[in-house]
């Protein structure tokens, strides 16, 4: 197509490249207004967690600002979200000055103070060239750390630290966009079909020149939960053979019972 | 009077003498007349005391308007239009200043008999003549219709020869069709008619008794499978309808694929044998339902272009859910938690997701059998009446889920054969108030 064709025109080796794309894979003929096209059958996930750190500030504390907290969008491996996300708004409770917070630039954090527990309504945009639709996630502020068991004595040097996991799914990604991101670390590719031709990298360094954004050396980074779908997928599978036994189990006795001939009368009653 | 009054309201002691006193007062008050119009206990219960302040006069309430007129009731004859002799009966009649009722006898309006039209000889040969009916045969129709008001119904009874009612009718309405339409001055006048506007047709009035009659005689089993047929048929036209009304491009190959899944699974299973229990149908029919259900919610997670796991998994999840009742919901909630596993994913990765929408739906499908199960026991139970011995295979406690999907009408019938199991009714208490109680793996 003429229009991706003319961003890619700066570097040679892609143009050379973008053209096997578009002869290796089946043709699609859905496009949309701006004549990108989309590929069928490949789902791009984007694996983020959302959440939010807080500290009891103790001796520095005020009547009205007791804790220091950030909440933040970070991809659940620590890697650079700017490569999908374009800018995320957290929105906070109206009692804080300026409540709508937008961060344009990853790390996709906000830190603020404050002594309430809130949920934070937070809207993620995408690139234009990914989606031109917005996502809306939300996440309750935790700043106290008393839970089911019973109260928890604060501490100034550990947080009260809540996320949680997601992911960002893309059921028919633009080429265009697919192109861009497939060797990035943060993004995901699943079933893509065998024999789809792909550009290497270089294309996507075109795009992000800037620093890096990842959250690998962020300060908090050290209070970061790790998420493995390891144990879930365990018990799931466990569950699944469980069910499935009984399943068969009671199949089984359908049988049995439906061959019983009907009417069958036990001793008991004489006429 | 009004001091031993004050004395009492102030605490004071009364003088010794004070309880004759006292009593003295008391009896005449109550010699009194009492007023009139209201009775003597009502008065008292005021207190048996003139009010203090003016009210309204206690005789103003009974009044009524003074009568204008002076109205008596006579015993007096009357004639009835509706009758052709001039017979005169008797009866009560409100007489308003010496004035009797004037006016027809009020009931005789409701006599209202139907114009039969009558043909002349002539006419009858011009127009009338019919290869099946002979003259004699049309006049006795027309004879008895005049005389039965168009009761074809009586009439077919009482005609010498068998006729239908069909062809009764068919007759009579042609011949006053074709009456009709040669007295008319112009066919103008005739054209607004009814019978002109809508004539009567003999096949398709024999049509729609016969479609009456096989829909009166359905069985409940017919009358279920119908309405399964048409409820995922209109599914079905939704689903299609939704899918056409996205704007993207992508919809027709979308809904290529929403209909194949949904067509592909209906021949499959609705070929389901028809045996003596129902429940096979009805116990089917909800996965074919669901299966259009998930391929519509993938068409529209599709045409989001982007969203979020747990909304995807959201989605799936009710449409699974859609085709069962609440009860069946919990009770799926609850046999995850019996299992361990968290009710939203803690780490919703596609292949945790994938595979706790496919653990949901053998979740139903295992419940699903357990009720197909209770259902047939509790069947041949009712068989074996008059058992007292325990039943070896039957778990105790289970008692019918009155599910509103699966038993609808069937509900009456089942407690009655459910209280004639006396070796039953020591363990399980009346169906109507207990829930049914989950299938523990100790069961098996």
């Amino acid at each position: 197509m003429e229009s991706d064709m003319e961003i890619f025109s700066e570097a040679d080796a892609s143009t050379q490249k973008l053209r096997m794309l578009q002869m290796g894979r089946p043709i699609d003929d859905r496009e949309d207004k701006n004549g990108r096209r989309r590929t069928k059958d490949v789902e791009v996930y984007v694996p983020i967690v959302c959440g939010s750190i807080a500290f009891y500030l103790g001796k520095k504390a005020t009547e009205y600002r007791t804790h220091k907290w950030t909440v933040y969008v970070r991809g659940a491996t620590n890697e650079d979200l700017g490569v999908v996300i374009k800018r995320v708004i957290f929105h906070l409770h109206p009692s804080f000055k300026n409540p709508t917070r937008v961060v344009d630039s990853p790390p996709f954090a906000l830190s603020e103070c404050g002594w309430g527990e809130f949920k934070i309504d937070i809207t993620v945009f995408l690139h234009t060239d990914v989606c031109e639709k917005k996502l809306e996630l939300s996440h309750f502020l935790r700043l106290n750390p008393d839970n089911e068991y019973g109260p928890v004595p604060k501490s100034i040097t550990i947080p009260v630290v809540t996320e949680s996991y997601n992911e960002i799914v893309f059921p028919d990604p633009f080429e265009s966009f697919l192109a861009r991101v497939h060797n990035h670390p943060a993004v995901h590719i699943s079933d893509l079909p065998h024999g789809f031709n792909l550009p290497l990298s270089g294309v996507a360094e075109i795009y992000h020149q800037m620093k890096n954004g990842d959250t690998k050396d962020h300060p908090l980074s050290q209070w970061f939960l790790k998420f493995s779908e390891a144990v879930e997928l365990f018990k799931l599978t466990a569950a699944r053979q469980k069910v499935q036994a009984d399943i068969a189990k009671l199949e089984r006795r359908l049988i049995i019972v439906d061959g019983q001939p009907e009417g069958e009368s036990s001793s008991g009653y004489e006429y | 009077m009004g001091g031993t009054d004050a004395k009492d309201i102030l605490g004071l002691p009364k003088t010794p003498l004070s309880l004759t006193q006292e009593k003295r007062p008391r009896p005449q008050k109550e010699s009194h007349r009492k007023p009139d119009g209201i009775s003597r206990e009502v008065y008292a219960l005021t207190g048996g005391v003139a009010p203090l302040m003016p009210s309204i006069d206690v005789t103003h309430l009974k009044r009524r308007p003074p009568p204008q007129e002076k109205v008596t009731w006579q015993w007096l004859a009357f004639t009835n239009s509706a009758r052709k002799d001039d017979f005169q009966l008797y009866h009560w009649a409100r007489v308003v200043n010496d004035v009797p009722p004037t006016g027809d006898y009020s009931f005789a309006k409701y006599n209202k008999s139907v114009d039969i039209l009558k043909y002349t000889d002539d006419e009858y040969e011009n127009l009338l003549t019919d290869p099946v009916w002979t003259k004699e045969e049309t006049d006795q129709l027309f004879e008895l219709c005049e005389k039965f008001d168009l009761r074809f119904v009586v009439i077919a009874d009482r005609f010498p020869v068998s006729r239908t009612v069909e062809e009764l009718k068919d007759r009579y309405y042609s011949v006053n069709r074709a009456l009709l339409r040669a007295r008319a001055q112009s066919p103008a006048d005739v054209a607004n008619h009814p019978l002109m506007k809508e004539p009567y047709d003999i096949t398709r009035d024999r049509e729609r008794k016969r479609a009456l009659s096989m829909v009166l005689s359905q069985s409940r089993h017919q009358e279920k499978k119908d309405a399964e047929i048409l409820a995922e048929a209109k599914r079905i036209t939704e689903m299609r309808l939704a899918a056409r009304r996205a704007e993207e491009p992508d919809v027709s190959a979308n809904e290529k694929i929403g209909l194949d899944k949904a067509d592909g699974a209906v021949p499959g299973r609705s070929v389901s044998p028809s045996s003596n229990s129902q429940l096979p149908a009805t116990a089917v029919a909800p996965s074919t339902l669901t299966m259009a259900d998930y391929a519509s919610t993938l068409a529209s997670l599709r045409m989001l272009h982007v969203y979020l796991r747990t909304y995807g998994l959201e989605q799936m999840v009710q449409a699974a859910s859609s085709a069962v009742g609440l009860r069946t919901i919990k009770r799926v909630e609850q046999t995850l938690q019996d299992l361990g596993v968290n009710l939203k994913p803690k780490v919703p990765t596609k292949t945790v997701c994938d595979e706790h929408l496919e653990l949901r739906k053998e979740i139903l499908t295992l419940l699903n059998l357990q009720k197909q199960l209770q259902y047939k026991e509790s069947e041949g139970s009712s068989h074996r009446e008059g058992s007292y011995a325990a039943m070896p295979d039957t778990p105790k406690d289970r008692v019918f889920a009155s599910d509103p999907f699966s038993f609808g009408a069937e509900r009456p019938i089942k407690k009655e054969q459910k209280r004639k199991g006396p070796g039953r009714q020591a363990d399980s208490p009346s169906p109507a108030h207990k829930r049914p109680r989950k299938m523990k793996a100790s069961d098996l």
